[in-house]
């Protein structure tokens, strides 16, 4: 038996995780490159969505809401598979940390709510601030455990022979590219 | 034209979240997410600055679309929420929503006023 793994926080990266420490220093052109690859294609598609329905400035944001709350039900089902171990080592960095990281924003969410209180649509500004909130919140919830009842109906069927090693957050495949 | 300025900012901002979120947990051992708040707040009062600023839609899209884009984010701030208040610091989970959208609202409202001030 291995140490136990703290469990994550930071979906990103996180230092207490034996493998996320040395991942930059095992690989740092690659690790670099699959975030920054990532980050754009997450930042074109909410690039895209945001273009796709634009906004009066004392309006909901509905693209910027769908982005992150879509972002974080995805997060959640990414880190339950990722935390199995069972997957390949660049995927937390290029799936999570580069493209759900790159399509999620922080900041246009308090810019468009700082506008809208701006503009006069105090309402308008904390209703997008609380849905936000709690929909990623819950969002990220739903994710985790759809991907956490899938996750166990397919290893159900793969059988008794599976070897499955469910918990191990960061013992192998979550760690750097090898 | 457009496109190629967002895909550059993100390609700054995504790994600069990474090397930022690391560099910050590496002087604070501690399951807060500073890492998170300091880009998500820094992200904020760029973009705060930026809205205010006259400004072509080249440079937002450079340097608002995507560098203040991917240098935040929701998803990874959602997730250590969860995460926080499902391994029972319910109250450091509150901490951390109530401060990253107060700090944040702060940042963005500091950044625009700024601005405002040197324009005039």
């Amino acid at each position: 038996m291995t140490e136990p793994t703290p469990r994550r926080v930071d979906p990103d990266v996180d230092l207490r995780v034996p493998a996320d420490r040395g991942e930059l220093r095992a690989h740092p052109a690659v690790v670099l490159g699959v975030i920054a690859a990532g980050g754009v294609l997450g930042a074109l598609a909410r690039a895209g969505v945001q273009a796709a329905f634009p906004h009066p400035r004392t309006g909901f944001g509905w693209a910027t809401f769908g982005v992150n709350v879509s972002g974080c039900l995805l997060i959640g089902a990414l880190m339950a598979v990722v935390t199995t171990g069972r997957v390949p080592p660049l995927t937390r960095p290029f799936l999570g940390v580069g493209v759900l990281g790159g399509y999620t924003t922080f900041s246009t969410y308090v810019v468009d709510v700082r506008q809208a209180a701006a503009a006069g649509a105090a309402g308008t500004a904390l209703a997008y601030l609380a849905a936000t909130l709690l929909g990623a919140v819950a969002a990220v919830w739903v994710g985790d455990a759809a991907a956490r009842l899938l996750g166990r109906a397919t290893g159900a069927r793969e059988g008794e022979t599976a070897t499955g090693r469910p918990g191990a957050d960061g013992a192998r495949a979550d760690g750097g590219p090898s | 034209m457009t496109i190629l300025l967002i895909a550059l900012g993100a390609a700054v901002g995504a790994p600069l979240r990474y090397l930022t979120d690391r560099a910050v947990q590496s002087r604070h051992a501690s399951p807060f997410p500073w890492g998170t708040l300091t880009v998500n707040v820094v992200g904020s009062l760029v973009l705060g600055a930026l809205v205010a600023a006259p400004v072509g839609p080249a440079v937002s899209a450079l340097l608002g679309t995507g560098f203040c884009g991917a240098l935040t984010t929701y998803s990874t701030f959602g997730y250590e929420t969860l995460r926080l208040a499902r391994d029972g610091s319910r109250l450091l989970a509150l901490v951390n929503a109530l401060t990253s959208v107060a700090a944040g609202l702060g940042a963005a409202t500091l950044g625009y006023a700024a601005t405002r001030a040197l324009v005039g």
